[in-house]
């Protein structure tokens, strides 16, 4: 019987090629300006055209500076950057094409506004180009990060070529402990099933836990499916999808929201559904996690220790955590919690939403963020957080505690814009990858939760945030 | 896109695990908006001890002499023998324009990250899954005999060791066609247009709250 993945996949085969790919029939496809400008030079070349103008939606966020936003593209000092941006603004403009410009209070990071605005619906097919775009399968669709290549051909023909995933269900049972996130839970997954863990599968994750998550903490859980190497991740539709999808500027109103509420309630894996794998965890025995290397796999929780390279099982994978190791200028067996940290940031299409940074905020209430970090910076995911953030004097606490409070964008996730970090500095990040230069030429980045990360700030150093709670 | 059929040459060996798309080019190098000038910041952060940038000219550059591609043992390779996950992390295609740019054909290793294996069919370049056994043995020859070649046979789907001695491997049969063939996947797909306008007709009776 069919799983959640095989429903939505099936109601959006549009036929199969003569070359026996499956085409996937595509609803909305978000741009960006990064991935784009050569798949809208692809179309101008061939002399296509988009197929169906309306799918698209289009807002910049990688490179966007996330000060004196009021001065638009010339806030942009890098020419190159600015150069990106512009384009982005020419193509959509040419190709009619929606874009929540950087002067749009709805612009923001890309995978925040597409549910925020309910671009984002259940059942839907959601393609960008990025990986992160497994962050909308919270919502019970179909969502998948793609290469430019398929960014072309996503807007010339609204299909995907591509044959079928297969079934992965992670099932969480249990409660997560107070202090204790959907971040927590990605991390302690990747940790055991490693980076490629779930290859060439869509996770769905499901069970008490993950019933029990808010929307926008199963959007975090689903935005990291990809680190452990899913093609997508996605949660089930249940009362809390629809109360979070209803209203939405883009969502269905009157007799439509009937007929699509109907069809939503199925948007479930039947009870005998067929898995080809399947990973179970129990919350309550999930601690705050830290990465202490430069890959998501390299975790362990907030007591824990960085590896011994001579405990390693294979020769291969001694020298792999060597390496880290020295990237990240630490000793084997040094405690996370010893590392000093230099910057701190709150923000990416991870943890950038309204309640993250309502958690960040409760944990930083009333105390002041280390003289020894450098810098801590709170990035908004979109316009319209930063907004509802401000009416609730978040921005007022993250400022009287230390913080710069910023506008929305990628930022400091990857450091495209001017948010970097310096060769050397430590940096706890709510963002999803600690890639070796991720953050910034020669940066060390550890992920944790935004609670975790509010923590640290304070603190100067990793603490269990439920020792401050 | 460049067809493959067999490509013989120079294999040059990346011994490292999860070996990810931010290492094969980073991100300051994804502010172009063209689809070439990638291959001089293939791998850059591990190739050089500088910083590069946008537009940094290779002369200017200081190499790392120690990392592997800097080697001159290996500097014509084109064929990269990996280890498992290999282009793991952000969809950038980027990634595989830097190594097509600089000169690898053909990628070898026992794992790929999905997004970058299939970011290598819509290019030309060709990933070639290896078993774990074949990766070891293949890096022990690389390490110990310069000058080593490979002959990466896709019609035969075989890859040829040089004294004769060839390991299959698999690969999906309608991307082994489009490989050969070097086809226009959109032009594939808009040969089937009427089928799609078919499909999206009734597809949007269906779920008619989406044509709101």
């Amino acid at each position: 019987m069919p799983t959640l993945y095989d429903k939505i996949w099936a109601d959006h085969y549009a036929g199969t090629r003569s070359d026996g790919e499956g085409l996937l029939y595509i609803d909305r496809h978000l741009v960006h300006e990064v991935t784009s400008p050569q798949a809208f030079e692809g179309l101008r070349l061939a002399g296509r055209g988009l197929w169906r103008t309306q799918a698209n939606l289009a807002t910049p966020d990688h490179n966007v500076p996330t000060q004196r936003r009021a001065d638009g593209i010339d806030g942009i000092a890098d020419p190159v950057a600015r150069e990106q941006v512009v384009t982005l603004d020419e193509n959509c403009r040419r190709h009619g094409v929606t874009q929540y410009d950087i002067h749009d209070i709805r612009q923001g990071i890309v995978h925040v506004i597409g549910p925020e605005q309910g671009a984002t619906l259940p059942g839907m097919t959601i393609v960008c180009g990025d990986s992160h775009t497994s962050t909308h399968g919270a919502l019970a669709a179909l969502a998948q990060g793609i290469g430019t290549s398929e960014v072309e051909h996503v807007m010339a023909t609204q299909c995907l070529a591509q044959s079928k995933a297969r079934n992965m269900a992670v099932c969480v049972a249990g409660t997560l402990k107070e202090g204790v996130f959907a971040k927590d839970l990605a991390l302690a997954l990747i940790g055991r099933i490693g980076t490629g863990g779930a290859t060439g599968h869509t996770i769905e994750f499901m069970g008490p836990a993950v019933e029990a998550l808010s929307m926008e903490a199963r959007m975090t859980l689903c935005n990291m499916a990809i680190e452990a190497g899913a093609r997508a991740g996605m949660v089930a539709v249940d009362d809390r999808t629809l109360e979070y999808v209803h209203g939405r500027p883009l969502a269905p109103t009157g007799a439509g929201w009937d007929a699509a509420e109907t069809y939503w309630r199925t948007l479930v894996s039947d009870a005998d559904a067929n898995w080809d794998n399947e990973v179970s965890l129990d919350a309550a025995d999930v601690a705050p996690q830290v990465t202490w290397g430069t890959s998501p796999e390299m975790v362990v929780p907030v007591d824990g220790s960085a590896p011994d390279p001579a405990d390693a099982p294979s020769e291969l994978a001694a020298d792999g955590i060597e390496r880290a190791l020295g990237y990240m200028g630490l000793a084997p067996n040094q405690p996370v919690r010893e590392i000093e940290l230099d910057r701190v940031f709150i923000g990416s299409c991870t943890n950038s939403r309204l309640e993250d940074l309502r958690i960040a905020a409760q944990v930083v209430a009333g105390k002041q963020v280390a003289k020894s970090v450098k810098q801590a910076l709170v990035v908004p995911g979109s316009g319209l957080v930063k907004q509802a953030a401000e009416r609730e004097g978040l921005d007022r606490v993250f400022t009287d505690a230390g913080f710069e409070w910023r506008d929305a964008g990628c930022s400091m996730c990857l450091g495209m814009n001017p948010d970097r970090l310096l060769p050397g500095e430590h940096c706890a990040s709510t963002s999803n990858r600690n890639f070796e230069g991720r953050q910034g030429y020669r940066g060390r980045t550890h992920l944790v939760s935004p609670a975790m990360a509010a923590a640290a700030a304070v603190a100067g150093r990793f603490v269990d945030v439920r020792e401050l709670l | 896109m460049k067809a493959f059929r067999v490509e013989t040459g120079l294999v040059a060996p990346m011994d490292r695990a999860n070996v990810d798309t931010d290492q094969i080019i980073p991100k300051q190098f994804l502010k172009s908006i063209r689809r070439t000038g990638f291959g001089d910041h293939l791998f850059d952060a591990w190739r050089f001890q500088d910083e590069g940038d946008v537009g940094a000219r290779l002369e200017d550059r200081r190499p790392d002499p120690e990392f592997v591609l800097n080697l001159p043992r290996y500097s014509d390779a084109v064929i990269l023998l990996a280890r498992d996950n290999f282009g793991c992390g952000s969809s950038r295609e980027h990634a595989v324009w830097a190594l097509l740019e600089y000169g690898f054909r053909a990628v070898l290793a026992p794992g790929f990250a999905d997004i970058f294996f299939n970011n290598c069919f819509k290019n030309g370049l060709l990933p070639v899954v290896i078993k774990e056994h074949e990766a070891d043995r293949l890096f022990d020859l690389v390490e110990q005999n310069e000058g080593f070649e490979l002959t990466v046979d896709l019609p035969r789907q075989s890859i040829g060791l040089p004294g004769g001695e060839t390991l299959g491997f698999e690969i999906d049969p309608m991307r082994k066609r489009k490989m050969l063939d070097g086809l226009d996947d959109i032009g594939l797909t808009l040969a089937h247009a009427e089928a799609i306008r078919d499909f999206e007709h009734a597809y949007y009776q269906r779920r008619s709250w989406l044509g709101q």
